[in-house]
C-alpha cells in the first residue's frame, strides 16, 4: 500500500491509478482522518482503499449500517474536529440529503464524494450518467449554500478531492466531489508528485479563541465564517439543526432567523476568488463554446480538434467548481461566441444553468440518459452544424 | 463525599440562560435529566469533555439544557453521530439523549448496530410511550389498546421491549429504571457510564399532558406510581413470580457482558496494519 509514500514522499514516478483510488489517495494526502461509508457501486473502491489507508495514518475507517449512518457518523467525526470524508453513488446521494443539509446549517467542515451512476432509482449502477448535477445543489430542503467540485481526470480528481477539504475546512461548510462513473472506474498514468500536498495540509478551520463568556460560536466578520469551537476547548456550546442565533441556540425570531440565515446564505460571496475554478480552451475566438463537465468534457476535446480540422472555431469552458457556478467567468468566455453547445448525461440540466446566466445566446444541449457516453463525433457534428447555421 | 444528594447542585450542570424550560407540567424527562445530571457529577466527568449528542422529540430537546457540548441533531440519527463523535475523539465521554420514536422508530436501526458494534457511548433513552412533541401520536413501545392521536380506537400493535431488543442485538450494559427511584435512576446511569463498551439505559417517564389525559392516567404523580406498580426489580427476577403483574418489567441493570469496545479492538488492529506497512516498506527499500 502506497497511500502513506504518496502522502509523505512524493516520488518522480508516473503511476497508474483510477478515479476513485486517487480519490482516496487525495484524501489522505488532505489531511482526511475519518472516514464512514456504506458499500455502494460505483464508489465502494474509495471505502475499499481508505480502509487500508486511514489506519496506516492514525485515521479511522468505519462502515456503518446505512448510508444516512455514515454521512452522520462523518458529521459527528468533524464536530470532534477531524476532517472527514464519506462517498456514495445516486441512491445513498438521495438518502444522505437530510444530513447534509444538517451539515450546511449548522456549518460543520465535511467531504461528500457522490459518483455519479444511471437514475433515476437504483438506475444502471455500472453506466455512467450526469444526472445529479441539480441534486447536488438543491437536494435537501430549504435554502442553502454548497459546494460542489466536478473534476473530469484521475489526477483531477486527486487535487480536487484535496481541494474539496481545503474549502470545507476554510467556509465551514460540506462540499460535493461529483464525478461520472466512467472517471471513477478510468484508469490512467498520472503524475502526482509535483502536487502540493505539504499546502494542502496546512489548511486548519477557523477554531475558536479567547475567553469563553466573548465566544459567539455563530458570530461572524466581514468574511461571515464564524469560528467553530472544539469540544473539549472549554467552549461547551450547542450545535443545531434548528435556525438558530449567534449564540447557537434555538430561535424563531425572525430579525435573528433572517439575520443568520442570511449570514449564511451570502457566505460564499466574499470568496469567489478562492472557490471559483473553471478551464477554458480556445474561447478567445470560438464561434462556439461547448460547456460540460466530466467525460463529457474528454469527448469535447477530442470534438474541438475534429472542429478544427474542417475550419470550424470551438471552444470548451469546464466548470471545475460547478456550484457555485462560475458565472462570470462563462459570460466572459462566450462573450464573442454566436452559441453554446452543452452536451451532458441527463435529460438537461447543465443546460438550464447555462441558459439562466446566458439569457441572450442561443444554448442547445445534447442530453443522453441511456448509460451510453456521449461520442465525441456527435458533439462535433453539432458544434459544427450550430456554427454554421449562425455564419 | 461525592455521593450525597446535599452536595449535588444540578444548576451547575444547566444553562441558566436556557430556562425556563419548554417541557410540559408533570413531565418526567426533566427528572430523568437530573438524574443524569448526577451521575455525571458523581463520576467526576469534566463538563468540558463531555459530549451529549441528541436526536428529535422531546427528549432531543435537553441537551440544549446541560452546560456541555452539546449536539441536537436530525430524526433518529444521534446514535450514528456519536459514533462519528467517539471514533474520532475517544478522549470525550460521549452519551446519547434520545426517546422511544427517536431510538426505536426512525433510529431503529443505529440502535440494532450501535448494540452490536459496542463502542463506548451510553445511550440514554426516555420512553413515555409517545410521539409528544408532534402532538402525541403512537409509538413503537406504545402499550396495547392506549389511545393517541393515530390510534383513535385503541392501538392495536404490539410494543418494542426495548431492552430486549438492545440485549439481543448484542448490547454490553442493559438497564431499565423508573422516575419514581430518582437515587436508583442515577446509579444505573452511573453504572451505565462506567460501563466499557455500548451501554443502553431505558427511563420509563411519564407524558401527562399529551398521553396521560387522552387516556385517563391522572396526574403526572398518579402516572409514575402506575410505572412503579409494574415493576419488578432484577434482584428478584428469578426468586419472585409476579402472576398478578402481566406488565410487569424488570428494573435495575439487566444485562452486563464483557465484550471487546470496538473502539479499543480497532486501534488495536490499526497497530498491526502499520507494522505490517513499516515491514513492507524496509522490504522495498531493500529490495531497491
Amino acid at each position: 500500500m502506497n497511500a502513506v509514500d504518496s502522502a509523505q514522499a512524493p516520488r518522480a514516478a508516473m503511476r497508474l491509478l483510477s478515479g476513485n483510488h486517487a480519490c482516496a489517495l487525495g484524501a489522505i494526502a488532505a489531511g482526511c482522518r475519518f472516514f464512514a461509508g456504506y458499500p455502494i457501486t460505483p464508489s465502494s473502491e474509495i471505502a475499499e482503499r481508505l480502509s487500508r489507508g486511514l489506519p496506516e495514518v492514525d485515521g479511522v475507517f468505519v462502515q456503518m449500517e446505512d448510508e444516512i449512518a455514515s454521512i452522520a457518523a462523518v458529521i459527528g467525526a468533524s464536530m470532534g474536529g477531524v476532517k472527514a470524508m464519506t462517498a456514495t453513488s445516486g441512491p445513498g446521494f438521495s438518502l444522505k440529503q437530510e444530513n447534509l443539509g444538517y451539515a450546511a446549517g449548522a456549518e460543520i467542515p465535511c467531504v461528500i464524494v457522490n459518483v455519479m451512476r444511471g437514475g433515476p432509482s437504483t438506475g444502471m449502477p455500472t453506466r455512467p450518467a450526469q444526472g445529479d448535477i441539480m441534486q447536488a445543489r438543491w437536494g435537501s430542503h430549504g435554502d442553502y449554500p454548497i459546494i460542489a467540485l466536478a473534476p473530469a481526470s484521475v489526477r483531477e480528481i486527486y487535487t480536487e478531492t484535496i481541494r474539496a477539504f481545503d474549502l470545507a475546512e476554510l467556509l465551514r461548510t460540506p462540499v460535493v466531489v461529483l464525478y461520472d462513473q466512467v472517471i471513477a472506474q478510468l484508469t490512467e498514468t498520472v503524475e502526482l508528485a509535483d502536487v502540493d500536498v505539504q499546502g494542502a495540509a496546512r489548511v486548519q478551520r477557523k477554531w475558536a479563541s479567547g475567553p469563553r463568556e466573548a465566544y459567539q460560536p455563530y458570530a461572524a466578520n466581514e468574511d461571515r465564517i464564524p469560528a467553530m469551537s472544539r469540544p473539549g476547548a472549554g467552549y461547551r456550546v450547542h450545535t443545531t439543526g434548528l435556525n438558530h442565533a449567534e449564540n447557537g441556540f434555538p430561535t424563531q425570531n425572525p430579525e435573528a432567523v433572517e439575520r443568520n440565515l442570511g449570514r449564511l446564505l451570502t457566505k460564499f460571496d466574499r470568496h469567489r476568488d478562492v472557490l471559483d475554478s473553471w478551464q477554458t480552451v480556445g474561447c478567445e475566438d470560438a464561434e462556439v463554446v461547448i460547456v460540460t463537465i466530466g467525460i463529457c468534457a474528454r469527448a469535447a476535446m477530442r470534438a474541438i480538434e475534429m472542429c478544427s480540422a474542417r475550419g470550424v472555431r470551438v471552444g470548451l469552458f469546464r466548470p471545475i467548481t460547478l456550484w457555485p457556478f462560475p458565472e462570470k467567468a462563462l459570460r466572459e468566455a462566450t462573450r464573442k461566441a454566436r452559441a453554446v453547445l452543452v452536451p451532458e448525461m441527463n435529460n438537461g440540466q447543465l443546460s438550464l444553468e447555462v441558459q439562466r446566466i446566458l439569457r441572450d445566446t442561443r444554448v442547445e444541449g445534447i442530453h443522453r440518459f441511456n448509460g451510453e457516453p456521449i461520442a465525441p463525433a456527435e458533439i462535433a457534428g453539432r458544434a459544427e452544424a450550430l456554427a454554421r447555421e449562425a455564419r | 463525599m461525592l455521593d450525597s444528594a446535599a452536595e449535588f447542585d444540578v444548576r451547575d450542570y444547566l444553562r441558566a440562560e436556557m430556562m425556563p424550560h419548554f417541557l410540559c407540567p408533570g413531565c418526567g424527562h426533566g427528572i430523568a435529566l437530573r438524574a443524569l445530571l448526577w451521575a455525571i457529577h458523581e463520576l467526576g466527568i469534566d463538563k468540558d469533555t463531555l459530549a451529549v449528542v441528541s436526536g428529535i422529540g422531546c427528549a432531543g430537546r435537553l441537551s440544549a439544557y446541560i452546560d456541555a457540548n452539546t449536539f441536537h441533531v436530525t430524526h433518529g440519527r444521534p446514535l450514528a453521530y456519536a459514533t462519528g463523535l467517539a471514533l474520532a475523539r475517544p478522549d470525550l465521554h460521549v452519551v446519547v439523549i434520545t426517546g422511544d420514536g427517536d431510538c426505536l422508530a426512525i433510529g431503529g436501526n443505529h440502535l440494532i448496530h450501535a448494540c452490536r458494534r459496542n463502542l463506548k457511548l451510553t445511550c440514554l433513552m426516555l420512553n413515555n410511550e409517545v410521539y409528544g412533541m408532534t402532538g402525541g401520536q403512537v409509538s413503537p413501545t406504545t402499550s396495547e389498546t392506549r389511545v393517541t392521536s393515530t390510534t383513535p380506537l385503541g392501538n392495536t400493535e404490539p410494543h418494542f421491549n426495548a431492552c430486549a431488543l438492545a440485549t439481543a442485538a448484542g448490547a454490553g450494559f442493559v438497564g431499565r429504571e423508573v422516575t419514581h427511584h430518582v437515587p436508583k435512576l442515577k446509579e444505573l446511569i452511573k453504572a451505565g457510564l462506567e460501563h466499557p463498551g455500548f451501554a443502553f439505559v431505558e427511563v420509563l417517564t411519564d407524558c401527562t399532558e399529551i398521553f396521560g389525559r387522552k387516556n385517563e392516567m391522572g396526574s403526572s404523580p398518579e402516572m409514575i406510581l402506575r410505572q412503579k406498580s409494574d415493576l419488578r426489580p432484577s434482584a428478584y427476577r428469578d426468586t419472585v413470580d409476579t402472576p398478578f403483574r402481566p406488565n410487569d418489567l424488570p428494573t435495575g441493570i439487566l444485562t452486563r457482558t464483557d465484550r471487546p469496545e470496538y473502539g479499543a479492538a480497532y486501534r488495536r488492529a490499526a497497530v498491526a496494519i502499520k507494522s505490517a506497512a513499516a515491514k513492507t516498506a524496509t522490504t522495498r527499500k531493500g529490495a531497491a
